[in-house]
């Protein structure tokens, strides 16, 4: 078992250093504008800028920069902030909004498991039947149509048919019903129809059919042998959607002026405050790297062959 | 099936097997019917077409796809109408649907028929491009990658790296590092799409060097040249074509999550997510604005996804009998 997961953390390490570095490099391509104020950028006359960029440390080689930033990294040290939050270590503005961000994700998570799954065993008890066709058809329009318009049209009919509010206020827990709702209504339609067509391979395989012909019920089929083979590709992905949520809410945060995570990086960007991006994309890149290392830690409880490979070889 | 046996009567041969001779006529010695049985005139591509066409519902959305495509294609060339032509008289701002602007017009007077058309086009175009380069990309590296074991380290390490950061990140990140522009969202879909299909790719070819009908074909000694033009290659365009009908729907989907952020194209531009979004924010007040334009993409997606779908079930030959 240790070996297992030894090789997995040097994998996510390995995508970790490399994301690192290819974010960095990607971040010197940016136009140094971001590297100012807007009154900075106005007044300050080129050779002025020229100066200013390299009391920042941005016109030294590459690897004295990615020195500096890796070093700042260790010893936690984000840098500031230049655009949105003038000169604020960006550790402290990131703090409390993680919370909002970490809150909505979590009880979206949950609803979307809680529902999903059970939508996609009905579909697969039944296939072909009445749930089987209307999940196809919920899960065919999530797809087609833009997750943007989606959202938008829960916004708006939601929260005036039901009364609820427009906006999310976190004194209200009303308020969090219609970001939620539209945080799992996409990550619902996934699990449904990929537990779906996992219990459908399944059920088609040799020893399923070995089972049904030694008479075994139904229910014991699919409890004791189809869902716990079925459930492990889904098991590995579900700590990486957790995460992965954190960035896909970055569209949900700004129609609901949620003070999160999400919508600060479309912010940042359209601010251009480079520093922010960076620490934003990589604060994103090592969330969804650790997510995907503690999926492989997750299916080894789930799926059996896991210990037996590691303990025969 | 067990009762089934226990219940029938054993067989008796000579009891109820006598069949009246009357019934049989001798045929024919015919060389030709002999012949006949050796060979079949099987033809994959011909088989995956008709099993294709075999549904109603293909027809119907082949045709309409083809005429949509064709008549936005031919659109500048059919009319002189100016999607880019702003009213100055406000009276021509917001009109509802009318023989001289059948969509209506826009917050500054700009005909939704013409914009919608050329907008649909230039996604087309987009989605189409990016689903040929990043199909393309991911056939020849994947091709590469699943015939020389040695890439494994290093490619794996390249998809960890790019598969394990949400893609929204770098797809943002491309396009904010270069100019707004088509081939700006270009750049960025590929780079963020083309290793997926690789990965695909190689274990769909590693599974076909595997494969027992091609163990067969090399044991019954037939020529390399026949098994790649008979076994390899049909199989390969099958999946080629799939995934790109489905990458299709995906880029244009893409392409209205960054218009909604507002980076990668220029906001002027006719594109159907620049569309959907200008006609978001007017929405309460004009909600045709949106609506014609989402209603035209959600047709696009659904059919590239039911024809990808359903041309992956067809190409499979054990649904050709």
């Amino acid at each position: 078992m240790k070996r297992y997961y030894l090789s997995k953390l040097g994998q996510a390490i390995i995508t970790i250093t490399l994301v690192v570095l290819v974010v960095f490099a990607l971040l010197r391509f940016m136009p140094t504008a971001g590297y100012f104020s807007k009154e900075q950028w106005k007044d300050m006359s080129e050779p002025e800028k020229t100066a200013y960029l390299r009391s920042l440390g941005v016109l030294d080689p590459l690897l004295v920069q990615l020195r500096r930033f890796v070093t700042g990294l260790f010893s936690g040290d984000l840098g500031r902030s230049i655009v949105m939050y003038p000169n604020m270590p960006i550790a402290s503005v990131l703090g409390d909004k993680m919370a909002h961000s970490l809150l909505l994700n979590l009880l979206s998570w949950f609803f979307s498991a809680l529902i999903g799954m059970p939508l996609g065993l009905a579909m697969a008890s039944r296939k072909g039947g009445l749930t089987d066709k209307l999940g196809t058809l919920y899960v065919v329009i999530i797809r087609a149509v833009p997750s943007i318009i989606i959202h938008f049209f829960i916004q708006i009919y939601c929260s005036r048919w039901l009364g609820l509010p427009l906006l999310f206020y976190l004194e209200q827990p009303i308020s969090w019903i219609l970001p939620i709702l539209s945080m799992s209504i996409g990550s619902i339609a996934g699990y449904g129809v990929w537990l779906r067509r996992y219990i459908v391979d399944e059920e088609n395989k040799d020893y399923i059919k070995f089972a049904r012909v030694k008479g075994l019920s139904q229910r014991y089929i699919m409890w004791r042998h189809v869902l716990r083979n079925a459930i492990v590709p889904i098991a590995i992905n579900l700590p990486a959607d957790f995460l992965l949520m954190l960035s896909g809410s970055l569209v949900i945060e700004s129609m609901y002026s949620i003070p999160g995570t999400g919508g600060m990086l479309i912010k940042s960007i359209k601010a251009m405050d480079n520093p922010m991006v960076q620490v934003l994309v990589l604060l994103y890149g090592a969330l969804s790297v650790f997510g995907v290392f503690l999926g492989d830690v997750v299916v080894s409880f789930v799926d059996p062959r896991i210990k037996l490979v590691d303990s025969n070889g | 099936m067990d009762n089934y046996s226990l219940q029938s009567p054993p067989f008796e041969p000579g009891k109820d097997a006598v069949l009246p001779q009357e019934l049989f006529t001798r045929a024919e010695f015919s060389e030709q019917a002999g012949e006949d049985t050796g060979f079949t005139n099987y033809s994959y591509w011909r088989s995956t077409l008709n099993t294709f066409f075999k549904s109603h519902l293909v027809k119907v959305i082949v045709v309409l796809v083809a005429l949509l495509v064709l008549f936005t294609l031919l659109f500048p060339v059919l009319t002189d109408k100016d999607p880019y032509q702003v009213a100055l008289s406000a009276r021509k701002w917001n009109l509802p649907p009318s023989a001289a602007h059948p969509f209506g017009t826009d917050g500054v007077g700009r005909d939704i028929w013409a914009r919608v058309w050329h907008g649909t086009r230039t996604s087309l175009i987009l989605a189409v491009a990016v689903a040929v380069v990043e199909v393309g990309i991911g056939v020849i590296i994947g091709a590469v990658w699943g015939f020389y074991r040695k890439l494994d380290t290093l490619m794996f390490a390249i998809y960890n790296t790019l598969t394990n950061v949400p893609s929204t990140i770098y797809l943002v990140l491309i396009a904010y590092i270069m100019k707004p522009s088509v081939f700006t969202i270009m750049i960025a879909l590929v780079a963020t799409g083309w290793i997926s299909e690789a990965r695909w790719f190689r274990s769909r070819i590693l599974a076909l060097r595997e494969a027992d009908y091609n163990i067969a074909s090399i044991c019954l000694m037939t020529p390399i040249r026949r098994i790649i033009s008979r076994n390899v290659v049909p199989h390969l365009m099958s999946l080629v074509i799939m995934s790109a009908a489905l990458t299709i729907p995906a880029s244009i989907g893409s392409e209205v999550f960054l218009s909604y952020i507002g980076v990668g194209l220029p906001p002027d531009l006719c594109t159907l997510g620049n569309l959907v979004n200008q006609g978001r924010s007017a929405f309460l007040v004009y909600p045709y604005q949106m609506i014609i334009p989402t209603l035209i993409l959600c047709f696009i997606t659904i059919s590239f996804y039911v024809i990808g779908n359903k041309f992956a079930d067809a190409s499979d030959p054990r649904n050709h009998i």
